[in-house]
């Protein structure tokens, strides 16, 4: 059996099989939703796939290209209201995990998807918050993919847009009603767990073929690896099968519409 | 009571420049076609407040109709930046605009408290987020039963609200369906209200329990076909993907967007009557 797969379908499989078979996932747009549809597709047939347009256990054939595709709310159970979704749904603690991807993550998990440089006089200005910061702190836990690179990866966040940790690494303790936090960072080379104490980020997975060195110099600051490195599993035929279907369906769709 | 007007009169009559202006639609159901009417009618020191700006705001900036922008996330969807809000943003082209960042939570929560006539909304938001320290409309009240710390920001009340909806009956009821973002929020929020409508009909066949927006609630209704392409109107047309991934190249240079505007908006025509 020929097992060939690229490095970004390796960090969908891996982010996919994070979610179990039941979870309520909040589901941010791109590669967590691409991920998460790979899971409902495989694996996790009952995860219920929740998106912040108000689309409640939706079921799409192909990947949205927008939070708000229709294609999401002819699929989903029902949808309800913005409001309803963020205030009943998610603060109401309705959701197991969120499921998150961002610009840049640094060594305690916080995100900034606001922008680079200064809020005053960005350099580049990113999209900013929309549903991520209620998502990481009302959300049971969640769950982070995005890919490897020390653009990405930095040793401080130009802006907390969604809170990991905080910049000590001691932001949820003692506050009420909030969520585990980050328990997982996917990315094309690793999987990343915080540190049960510090809530320092650990490699605890290299990918099959990644180095400790290849990780370290995808990461702007020097990244710990847990004593006992695993190796993540290989994507099955199946999942590769499953994903490229899906993927290949969504293309056409999207191309097809004019 | 909801009165029948063109697009162009109710925009006249109801968008003042200056005036605080909210038109909503969450990714499905945008007013870009009252948006142009509001470009082609070169209002201007507008409040514009939105969620998901999107490209309608992107072409309002890029048009200089803006003074500040109130908002949660201002990305393209599914491609990537919005060119002209970067613009004003990072090099206050053609002017700055002030920006008021949010979170959806927020957002979606000062709509709806805009709505229930209360002059705050109380979320458990922002934790750990700096967001707060750039945008000075988010505070922190304790609450006085359990003395949690929850977020507060003041609730959206817009002079005007613009949506766009799939159909009106004869007396001006709207039926909204598919994604209803905060459409009704924004309505009932607002001092005056525009609903553009796909169509006029006889019978909404609204289920019990369908989101209808009474025409009582209602100012002006307006028919505008096709007045949420590029984005979406369920049952009626998708969304143009396609353009939307255009909008990128022309948004990016001043030029091309300058001469879209002029070819798309000005020298459009619109339903001036």
């Amino acid at each position: 059996m020929s097992n060939e797969y690229t490095s970004s379908e390796m960090m969908t499989v891996t982010a996919a099989k994070a979610l179990e078979n039941g979870m309520t996932c909040f589901v941010g747009i791109g590669l967590p939703s691409e991920a998460a549809n790979l899971a409902r597709l495989t694996h996790a047939p009952d995860v219920v796939l929740i998106y912040e347009s108000g689309t409640l256990q939706t079921k799409p054939d192909v990947l949205p290209l927008s939070i708000g595709d229709g294609e999401l709310c002819e699929s989903a159970l029902t949808t309800v209201s913005v409001p309803e979704m963020f205030r009943y749904w998610l603060q109401g603690g309705k959701i197991d995990v969120g499921f998150l991807g961002t610009a840049q993550i640094d060594r305690y998990c916080n995100l900034n998807t606001t922008l680079i440089g200064d809020y005053q006089a960005p350099k580049v200005r990113l999209p900013g918050g929309g549903g991520a910061p209620e998502i990481a702190t009302c959300a049971g836990e969640v769950f982070i993919t995005l890919k490897h690179s020390k653009r990405t990866f930095v040793d401080q966040v130009d802006f907390i847009t969604t809170l990991g940790f905080g910049r000590d690494g001691k932001a949820r303790d003692g506050v009420p009603n909030i969520g585990r936090g980050p328990t997982r960072v996917i990315t094309d080379l690793c999987v990343m767990k915080p540190d049960p104490e510090t809530r320092e980020l650990v490699v605890v997975s290299l990918h099959p073929g990644v180095t400790a060195e290849q990780v370290q110099d995808a990461t702007g600051w020097e990244i710990r690896f847990a004593e006992q490195l695993d190796t993540t599993p290989m994507p099955s035929a199946n999942e590769l099968d499953v994903l490229r279907d899906l993927k290949a369906r969504t293309e056409r769709k999207h191309a097809g519409e004019a | 009571m909801a009165e029948f007007l063109s697009l162009h009169d109710a925009v006249a009559r109801y968008v003042e420049d200056g005036a605080t202006v909210a038109m909503e639609g969450f990714t499905h159901l945008i007013p870009f076609a009252a948006g142009h009417e509001v470009i082609r009618q070169r209002k201007h020191d507008l409040t514009l407040i939105r969620m998901t700006p999107d490209l309608v705001y992107d072409q309002l900036i890029g048009a200089g109709c803006a003074k500040k922008l109130i908002f949660s996330w201002g990305g393209n969807p599914g491609v990537g930046s919005l060119h002209r809000l970067r613009d004003a943003v990072e090099k206050g082209w053609p002017h700055k605009v002030e920006i008021f960042e949010h979170s959806h939570a927020a957002m979606a929560c000062a709509f709806e408290a805009g709505a229930a006539g209360l002059p705050l909304a109380v979320l458990r938001g922002y934790v750990g987020s700096e967001l707060p320290s750039v945008n000075d409309q988010i505070k922190y009240i304790e609450c006085p039963f359990t003395g949690e710390r929850l977020a507060a920001v003041p609730s959206v009340r817009p002079d005007v609200s613009l949506v766009h909806a799939q159909k009106a009956d004869r007396k001006g009821n709207v039926l909204v369906e598919g994604i209803i973002g905060v459409q009704k929020e924004a309505i009932l929020a607002a001092g005056k209200s525009i609903v553009t409508v796909e169509e006029i009909v006889d019978d909404l066949e609204a289920g019990p329990n369908a989101c209808v927006i009474p025409g009582w609630a209602i100012d002006a209704i307006a028919v505008a076909e096709k007045g949420a392409y590029p984005s979406y109107a369920h049952g009626y047309y998708p969304r143009d993907n396609r353009f939307y991934k255009e909008w990128d190249t022309i948004a990016r240079d001043r030029d091309t967007f300058q001469a879209w505007l002029d070819e798309n908006i000005y020298n459009a025509g619109g339903q001036a009557q």
